[in-house]
């Protein structure tokens, strides 16, 4: 049996100017195997006797060995001189001591600086252009929906308004409470030191209605359904699914984008008012716990500093921000490679630029609504 | 399916000085044939000579660098988005894989080409879509989703949607692959029962010699060197008395008619 046959070995012995290998034993890839440089070390001859006299079995392990001992004496300027190998083992030595047709390509240094500019520069211009064909597509869209011509699924718009409205529900939910909290401990502390305390509503309230409601929102989402739109769309791609649309004459904006975009954008604003309401709640939980503030007081406090200004600038916000998760999910989706890791780079590069133009739009607005003064 | 208009109808599709390309890299130049009307036609050729390119180019899916398609002599490359919709809705297509939309069932997905193009009241619609489902063999499986049948039953679920419209030519990316002997042998019957009933053109890409040999009227033979047409016409004929021996090898299954993979 395998387990009690000898070890793959090898020994050399020096005779003059030759070296003498005997290789011998079980020689698998699996196991040990000798190493020529130790066998050889530091020794310089002008022949190489390899004799494989007390071979009991071979692999690709033994060509291996071949081809170290091959290269070795090459480098020494030694003569090479196999004896005794099966006629296999001698040609899987062959085919491995055929050298590569073309040298394997230098690894390049570091690349040139204005090779990276250009790339970068070059790989923003197609994205750039590709976001103002996909918002042109969807302006067309528009216009034929408008004209009663797109081709327009209610029932799936429904579906996916379902999707990207009740089903986040309690995430956006909990989100936003935890929020409130987190803002009123902290506000509590600092504006107790002054006494204070009350001030707290205005805090909570006003941060929460500007900014944390829509934001964690679109936050979600983006990661929710901006990747569960990448993938799918990109799924399709791969599978032939928007192909078999296009030759059906159906378009894929009309029918795959729109739908979508009406969806984020009819539930945000929604989602963002549902979000404010829970993040004040928090915000109320905590001064009416360890503030000892009346929640009649808190709740006439918050609706003495909030007016519709600061309620419509998170709205439109939001609106904005659904718009963005959409676009973003869409285009990753319809522009990803038709392959598994294709579907799986777009779900990520979705999430992540979808989050970075939301933050980035998000401060646009923070300038705009500041020098409209409201 | 339409009685011919006009002589130059015999056709029902014409190919003329056609060129594909990806980017920089030509892959198809001056492809010229036509498909006759009520014909099963095959586009053969090896790995990576351009079958699939020369489909997609066809069915509208890229445009050609150069060429026309007709389609019962109308111009399809050049038309207006109108006069292209109504020549879309003259062919159906079985994608390689099916390409059912995933997120419906099967009754939904032949449904879907009658909803957007018909006035067909609902109820009509379920027996139209009944009925195509039982002219491929899927009776019953209707509120199948695509996931849950095997590739064969994808297949034909394809091509009852493919047959929605009752289109005049069927285009097929390679109907057989991935199926075992028989089931692509019982695809075939059901092509050519299509054939029969509707009279409907077939244009199908393939490398499969037993479809080839069992249903073909008449192939083209693509070529990665040549990249083109390198023979056309009968298959058995070309088999046998084909001037080029590439395509004899090709079709008598010997090696030598492929050149090989990532040569020159
Ligand atoms: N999207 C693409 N971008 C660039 N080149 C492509 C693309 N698709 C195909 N090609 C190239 O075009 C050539 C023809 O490919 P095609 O898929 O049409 O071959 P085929 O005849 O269908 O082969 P097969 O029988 O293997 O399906 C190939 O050399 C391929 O590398
Ligand atoms: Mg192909």
């Amino acid at each position: 049996m395998s387990e009690n046959k000898p070890q793959a070995r090898a020994e050399a012995v020096r005779e003059g100017d030759t070296l003498v290998v005997h290789v011998g034993g079980e020689w698998k890839i699996t196991n040990p195997r000798p190493a020529w440089t130790s066998l050889v070390e530091g020794e310089t001859v002008k022949r190489i006797r390899l004799i494989a006299d007390q071979l009991d079995g071979w692999d690709s392990s033994l060509a291996l060995f071949i081809r170290e001992a091959r290269a070795w004496s090459e480098a020494q300027g030694a003569a090479f001189v196999l004896e005794g190998l099966p006629a296999g083992a001698e040609r899987l030595a062959q085919l491995l001591a055929q050298k590569p047709a073309k040298p394997p390509a230098q690894p390049h240094g570091l690349p040139d600086l204005f090779a990276v500019v250009g790339q970068a520069t070059f790989k923003l211009w197609v994205e750039v252009k590709d976001i103002a064909w996909l918002v042109g597509e969807c302006a067309f869209s528009g216009g034929r929906f408008f004209r009663g011509r797109a081709q327009f699924r209610w029932s799936d718009c429904v579906v996916e308004m379902q999707q990207c409205g009740a089903m986040v529900l309690p995430i956006v939910g909990l989100i936003s409470f935890l929020v409130g909290i987190i803002m009123a401990y902290q506000g509590a502390v600092q504006l107790r030191q002054f006494g204070a305390d009350v001030y707290v509503a205005d805090l909570v309230g006003l941060s929460v209605v500007r900014e944390m409601g829509p934001m964690m929102a679109a936050i979600v989402l983006a990661g929710r359904t901006g990747a569960a739109f990448a993938a799918t769309l990109a799924t399709m791609k791969a599978n032939e699914e928007i192909d078999a649309l296009e030759t059906l004459g159906v378009s894929p904006i009309d029918f795959l984008v729109m739908p979508r975009m009406t969806a984020l954008f009819l539930m945000m604003p929604l989602l963002a008012i549902y979000s404010n309401f829970l993040g004040i709640l928090g915000g109320m939980l905590i001064s009416w716990t360890i503030l000892d503030i009346p929640t009649s007081l808190y709740w006439t406090e918050t609706k003495s500093i909030i007016d519709l200004s600061d309620l419509s600038t998170g709205l439109i916000k939001a609106a904005t921000f659904g718009v963005i998760i959409g676009l973003s999910g869409c285009l990753r989706g319809l522009k990803s490679d038709r392959s598994a890791a294709g579907v799986g780079q777009a779900a990520t590069s979705a999430v992540v630029s979808g989050i970075l133009l939301i933050i980035v739009s998000d401060a646009i607005y923070a300038v705009i609504f500041n020098s409209l003064g409201w | 399916m339409n009685p011919p208009e006009n002589a130059n109808d015999k056709f029902a599709i014409e190919i003329d000085g056609l060129e594909c390309r990806y980017g920089d890299r030509v892959v198809l130049e001056g492809v010229s044939f036509a498909v006759k009307r009520g014909e099963i036609f095959f586009i053969i050729g090896g790995n990576g000579c351009g079958k699939s390119t020369l489909l997609r180019h066809l069915i509208g899916l890229r445009m050609p660098a150069r060429g026309t398609v007709r389609y019962s002599g109308r111009d399809f490359t050049h038309a207006e988005p109108r006069e292209r919709q109504a020549l879309l809705r003259t062919f159906g297509v079985l994608y390689q894989g099916g390409a059912l939309w995933s997120s419906m069932t099967l009754h939904e997905n032949v449904a879907l080409p009658l909803e957007l193009y018909t006035d067909l009241p609902e109820k009509d619609r379920a027996e139209v879509v009944a009925l195509k489902l039982a002219q491929v063999g899927l009776a019953g499986y209707g509120d199948y989703f695509p996931g849950e049948l095997s590739g064969g039953m994808q297949r034909r679920a394809g091509l009852a949607r493919a047959l929605a419209l009752d289109p005049d030519i069927v285009f097929f990316d390679e109907p057989s692959a991935g199926l075992d002997p028989v089931t692509s042998l019982k695809l075939d019957e059901l092509v050519q029962q299509i054939h029969a009933t509707l009279g409907t053109t077939i244009v199908i890409v393939s490398h499969e010699l037993a479809s080839i040999f069992g249903i073909a009227h008449r192939v083209v033979m693509l070529d990665r060197d040549a990249r083109g047409v390198i023979a056309e016409g009968d298959p058995c004929a070309l088999r046998d008395g084909s001037d080029n021996p590439r395509v004899r090898e090709f079709l008598n299954r010997r090696s030598g008619a492929v050149p090989a993979e990532g040569s020159k």
